[in-house]
């Protein structure tokens, strides 16, 4: 061949990437699907794509470190004789004790407790001590019922019935062999070592009418006392919405495609459900719409990373928000420190989520004794704190740039669109326009 | 004994009342009149107390029992003893769907038919039916005892781990992962202690025994198709 005549280069097929590649020949080798924890990785709209207007000629701003902006909120209002107060709007997600290592269970507990909030239980079961280490804790009634009883019930401060999670919409939970220890298959009921499929609908109750009996029975059970919020993932959020209200829901907690689980399908994660963002403004509209709007308080969870997600989350209509994978991150998840560690699983710091294999080097999604006693939990809580604290101070800064003295008080109105996409999941401007898709009157 | 007009006094009280009670009271006999198919009788009970319902029941009678013996002198619906953690609860009627579900310990008697999903998710409680169970019944049963003194439905204990199901009459099909077993000498001695104290007069020798393959334990790709 006549090495002068130019070639053809190499293209790579942007259907067939390497890493779609990778992914077909490791299928074809071991017959399973991936499974892997986290939410969504894949380029989603976001609350990137918002931006505040912050104040001008037309609105005057407060003064950032003198003039006060409240951050407080009070959950459960509707029913429950004793609702829930927070110092601040961000909220700790349900995560397992077996997903998470009893160190990082009660740095969660310490840490939202110091920073004045909320932390949840998970598939599994309350441990003594997560409940000893938390001011105030939600207790996650699951399709599983693992470990469920109903003098753990009645110490919790608020009962969340999980319906739907963000990063697996109409899935079940997972837990596989590696992780199931004594401890953990005892609480569960469960043969040590198995690969736990948990079911993913309730076992007593199929649809909204036997929804509104079971909140009733626990309603009975609890004496009314406590509030109990239900969690839907990011499908049908306006649907979703409405009939949680209609079956007694004090609080609703919307799940969008980011939010992240302790082990699921890859397929499942990155195909089922709908961005975070999109699902706000639907879900806020049912409330609305019922006239229920701040009566049922709505949080928000899904890719909530720093202050401004906090604010641009309420500025859409929610009351609160809940973190999951950042806090394990702030805990020390995917610490570069623990690099060569990653690279020994075949992974990096910041994309390790086998979090399903037992063997985090971080010691926080592991059941091994001595991976998990890596984790200081007062260290690692003190980190949760000053997170939470930050997250705080931002969403602050937002409200007051925007002249607000409560966090609860920003709006749609102070926010814009970078991308189209986003001003229509949003319902908030085009940068720069009056205009976004769908808008009422403007016929498109 | 103390009488209860449910329609009369309302939901609420009945609960907050069996709920206050202990052993130390001397209110330990309670009878709840025109209970009137009403959702969440007698659910939340702690203490030893009996509490006999003249009537059929709606949903969850009886929900996350502990200590107490609740007897409904009638049917009841979806999720009686469900989450029951101990006592006994026995149903002269028919039972409706996932009678018994998620259970941890305890004893239900039903002594007419139980619908589908009879002890879903049980994870110790022990259910003596006299008469037939639905489809479905003892799905992902996790521990405890399902003794069928009739017929079983479709699928029975599918993706079942480690509770024992003993059927007198036919079972339709069995579910994922569920096989007949041997009925050792264990099984019977358990079997004639639950028969005797669910008041049935059947003979432990005329069940058959079924239980886990534990082929579904751990992920098989070879295994995938059978669902």
């Amino acid at each position: 061949m006549d090495s002068k005549i130019p070639r053809t280069v190499p293209i790579q097929s942007a259907t067939f990437t390497k890493e779609v590649n990778a992914e077909i020949r490791r299928a074809a080798a071991t017959g399973i699907y991936d499974i892997r924890g986290g939410g969504a990785k894949r380029r989603v709209p976001h609350f990137d794509d918002l931006l505040f207007l912050g104040a001008s000629v037309s609105r005057y701003p407060l003064e950032g470190y003198r003039e006060r902006c409240n951050t407080s909120v009070t959950l459960g209002t509707r029913f429950a004789k004793n609702p829930i107060k927070l110092d601040i709007p961000i909220t700790i997600a349900g995560m397992s004790f077996g997903a998470l290592s009893g160190q990082a269970k009660e740095a969660l507990g310490r840490g939202a407790s110091s920073a004045g909030t909320s932390t949840t239980t998970g598939d599994g079961g309350m441990t003594p001590e997560e409940r000893d280490h938390s001011t105030k804790l939600v207790y996650q009634y699951l399709p599983s019922r693992y470990g469920m009883n109903p003098n753990d019930l009645r110490k919790a401060d608020a009962i969340e019935v999980v319906v739907g999670q963000g990063a697996k919409p109409g899935g079940g939970g997972m837990l596989l062999g590696q992780k199931i220890s004594d401890r953990v298959a005892h609480m569960r009921t469960l043969p040590k070592g198995i690969d736990q499929r948990s079911a993913c609908r309730h076992p007593d109750w199929t649809g909204p009418d036997d929804l509104e009996i079971k909140l009733l029975e626990l309603r009975e059970i609890t004496n009314w006392e406590v509030p109990i919020y239900v969690k839907i993932s990011g499908t049908r959020p306006y649907f979703d919405t409405a009939l949680a209200v209609k079956a007694g829901a004090d609080v609703v907690v919307l799940d969008g495609m980011q939010g992240g689980t302790a082990a699921t399908q890859d397929v499942f994660i990155e195909h089922v459900g709908i961005p975070t963002l999109a699902a706000i403004r639907p879900a806020v509209g049912a409330l609305q719409d019922l006239g229920v709007h701040r009566e049922v308080q709505l949080i928000v969870s899904g890719g909530v990373r720093n202050g401004a997600d906090v604010a641009k989350a309420m500025a859409l209509g929610a009351d609160a928000v809940a973190i999951g994978t950042a806090a394990l991150i702030a805990l020390g998840d995917n610490d570069p420190k623990w690099e060569a560690e990653y690279q020994n699983l075949g992974s990096t710091a910041g994309a390790y989520d086998d979090w399903h294999e037992g063997l985090d080097p971080a010691g926080i999604t592991t059941q091994d004794p001595e991976l998990a006693a890596r984790l200081d939990p007062i260290d690692a809580a003190r980190r949760l704190r000053n997170y939470l604290k930050v997250m705080t101070l931002e969403a602050q800064t937002i409200a007051r740039a925007c002249g607000h003295n409560d966090l609860c008080n920003l709006e749609p109105e102070d926010l814009c669109a970078l991308t189209v996409e986003a001003a229509a999941m949003a319902q908030v401007p085009l940068a720069g326009t009056e205009w976004y898709p769908g808008k009422p009157g403007t016929g498109y | 004994m103390l009488t209860y007009d449910l329609e009369a006094e309302g939901l609420r009280g009945l609960n907050s009342s069996l709920q206050r009670q202990t052993i130390d009271t001397n209110q330990n006999n309670w009878e709840v009149v025109n209970p009137k198919g009403s959702h969440a009788i007698a659910v939340g009970l702690d203490a030893e107390i009996e509490v006999t319902v003249r009537g059929s029941t709606g949903y969850y009678c009886g929900g996350m029992n502990q200590q107490a013996t609740i007897h409904v002198e009638g049917s009841v619906g979806p999720g009686v003893a469900e989450n029951m953690m101990s006592g006994v609860i026995i149903v002269d009627g028919d039972a409706s769907q996932y009678a018994g579900a998620t259970g941890h310990g305890g004893l239900l008697v039903v002594k007419g038919n139980a619908s589908s999903r009879c002890g879903i998710s049980m994870k110790g409680i022990d259910i003596v039916v006299h008469g037939n169970i639905g489809h479905m019944s003892a799905f992902m049963a996790q521990a405890g005892n399902l003794v069928v003194c009739g017929d079983a439905g479709d699928a029975l204990g599918d993706s079942l781990y480690e509770a024992w199901l003993f059927v007198r009459g036919s079972v339709k099909s069995l579910g994922t992962d569920c096989i007949e077993k041997e009925m050792r000498q264990e099984h019977i001695a358990l079997l004639q202690d639950l028969l005797a104290r669910a008041e049935s007069d059947a003979k432990p020798e005329d069940f058959k025994r079924y239980g886990s393959a534990r082929q579904l334990y751990n992920f098989d790709v070879d295994s995938n198709t059978i669902y």
